[in-house]
């Protein structure tokens, strides 16, 4: 049948790497030891693209209460919050998660991506205005296709252009819906969201933050860029993960917005999806205390941060605008990319492979992401491997040359 | 105005978008190629999903309209991305 004929070049191209053995949308860790290292291939592989910001996936108290939540309240919830009932559970972890942000509703999802999804579907109707970052993640693009509104995209982190698309529709009738990130995940960098808080008070639309990769990484006590830009009055909703500094599955929206209750009852993406088991619940539950109680975590995830990317920029690469635990060269071709992923990996060090249409601006990324958990001493051996590798392929001190050439 | 002069004011335009969208196009290929009405964006010119938003984003700046994504995606000619601009800025 050639139902799937379709994907044929990219098949051939897929089918390439794997012939090459080193096929980064294809790895196998045969055994995982800590947030910072895993068995890849029978070689101890030092961790340095799991998202694990706080290196709490292996904390006692997390592991703990995911151990006795399952003893206590079984394995699976065989359902969803709607049909078959909440447990004890979830509305616990949305109080901590309203407390944490000092919002008076905390919502549940089964993944970051739903929550995007739910929010997004839900809040943009018929007749309203969905308006984009142009590099939202693909759970931000997809919501605003499973909803009603009219969809336009603004140039990236540019309040202005947010505007001029504001102004253009300021005559026409709809609810006005901005989403931004705090962190984006490709590059790393954050939004101008103080900027982006003024443009909405001036047109009053309503701003939706996902935090997925700032959460317990920026702000004065880790609430992520609105706590840090101190706009978090003017984000109508903060949507996150509880898959990165949370070290679970699932995703969350919180909000102050009066009569924000009937979502659970018109986003889709939240009634019609099994919730979360009790396992998963605990331990986000506990990870989320651990983030609140150990600032400390948070102040260690910079400083490895910073000196990753500092690392990488003495050895020439070409990062993205600023430091953060998202730190991804710039390659200049997806060879190159796939070239020097393969041989980090095979050095013992696994990083990522991000490529258009996922990134910005057709780039292709060796992406990195660093965790509290990594020692100074892992971020030096992880820089001393770039450096190996990358002079090796004639791709570290390649920033200017690459910079000559645009 | 006459019949016969709307007609007229209206193929200017049409010759104005036609301009810019192919001028603002033939820009962003890294070599110069043909460009007619029946040039397929994604196939024939092999830009993947992003890059023709991105494209579409420079003929917004030009024209100072928004061309929502829905809309983006019916187009598959730059013919179709014409006729489709058109009308937006008609509508403006
Ligand atoms: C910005 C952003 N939003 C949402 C998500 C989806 O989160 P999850 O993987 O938990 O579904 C991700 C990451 O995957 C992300 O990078």
């Amino acid at each position: 049948m050639p139902v799937l004929d379709k994907y044929a070049a990219l098949a051939a191209q897929y089918r390439q790497l794997e012939e090459a053995g080193a096929n980064p949308f294809n790895v196998k860790f045969d055994e995982v030891l800590s947030p910072t290292e895993a068995m890849i291939g029978g070689r101890k592989t030092l961790l340095l693209g799991t998202n694990n910001y706080l290196g709490l996936t292996y904390d006692p108290a997390v592991v703990e209460a995911a151990n006795a939540a399952t003893s206590a309240s079984g394995s699976g919830t065989t359902g969803s919050r709607i049909a078959n009932g909440s447990y004890g559970g979830h509305a616990r972890l949305e109080a901590a998660l309203a407390d944490f942000y000092g919002r008076r509703l905390g919502m549940v999802f089964s993944t970051g991506y739903q929550a995007n999804l739910g929010i997004i579907s839900a809040l943009a109707g018929k007749g309203d205005h969905l308006l984009l970052d142009a590099d939202s993640h693909a759970s931000i693009y997809d919501g605003s296709r499973l909803g009603y509104a009219q969809v336009t995209r603004f140039r990236h982190n540019s309040p202005d252009d947010l505007a001029t698309r504001l102004r253009r529709l300021k005559d026409e009738p709809g609810e006005k819906i901005v989403i931004v990130e705090g962190i984006y995940s490709m590059l790393g960098d954050t939004a101008p969201l103080k900027e982006f808080a003024a443009v909405k008070r001036e047109y009053g639309a309503c701003l939706v933050v996902d935090e997925a990769h700032s959460l317990g990484v920026l702000g004065e006590t880790g609430r992520g860029l609105a706590e840090q830009a101190g706009v978090e009055a003017d984000c109508d909703f903060i949507v996150g993960t509880f898959s990165k500094s949370l070290a679970g599955v699932g995703g969350f929206a919180v909000t102050d917005m009066e009569g924000a209750e009937i979502l659970r009852v018109v986003s889709r993406p939240y009634m019609f999806t099994a919730s979360l088991p009790p396992a998963n619940i605990a331990a986000t539950e506990a990870a989320l205390q651990q983030l609140r109680a150990r600032p400390d975590l948070r102040r260690r995830l910079n400083e490895n941060a910073l000196r990753l990317y500092r690392g990488l920029e003495r050895l020439g690469f070409e990062l993205g605008p600023e430091p953060s635990p998202v730190v991804s060269a710039i390659m200049p071709t997806p060879e190159a990319a796939f070239g020097l992923w393969a041989a980090l990996l095979k050095a013992g060090l696994y990083t990522n492979v991000s490529l258009p249409p996922a990134t910005p601006r057709g780039l292709a990324l060796l992406r990195s992401s660093v965790s509290a958990a990594h020692s100074p001493a892992q971020i030096d051996h992880a820089i001393a491997l770039f450096a190996e590798t990358g002079k090796g392929l004639g791709l570290a001190n390649a920033a200017p040359a690459l910079a000559a050439a645009k | 105005m006459s019949e016969g002069a709307i007609r007229n004011q209206m193929t200017d335009q049409t010759n104005e978008v036609r301009d810019i969208i192919f001028g603002t196009l033939q820009a962003a290929l890294p070599q110069a190629r043909p460009l007619s009405g029946d040039t397929r964006i994604i196939e024939d010119l092999g830009l993947d999903s992003v890059a023709v938003m991105d494209f579409v984003m420079e003929i917004e700046d030009k024209l100072d309209i928004s061309v929502p994504l829905d809309k983006i995606a019916e187009v598959e000619t730059l013919g179709d991305l014409v006729a489709t601009v058109q009308r937006l800025k008609q509508a403006a």
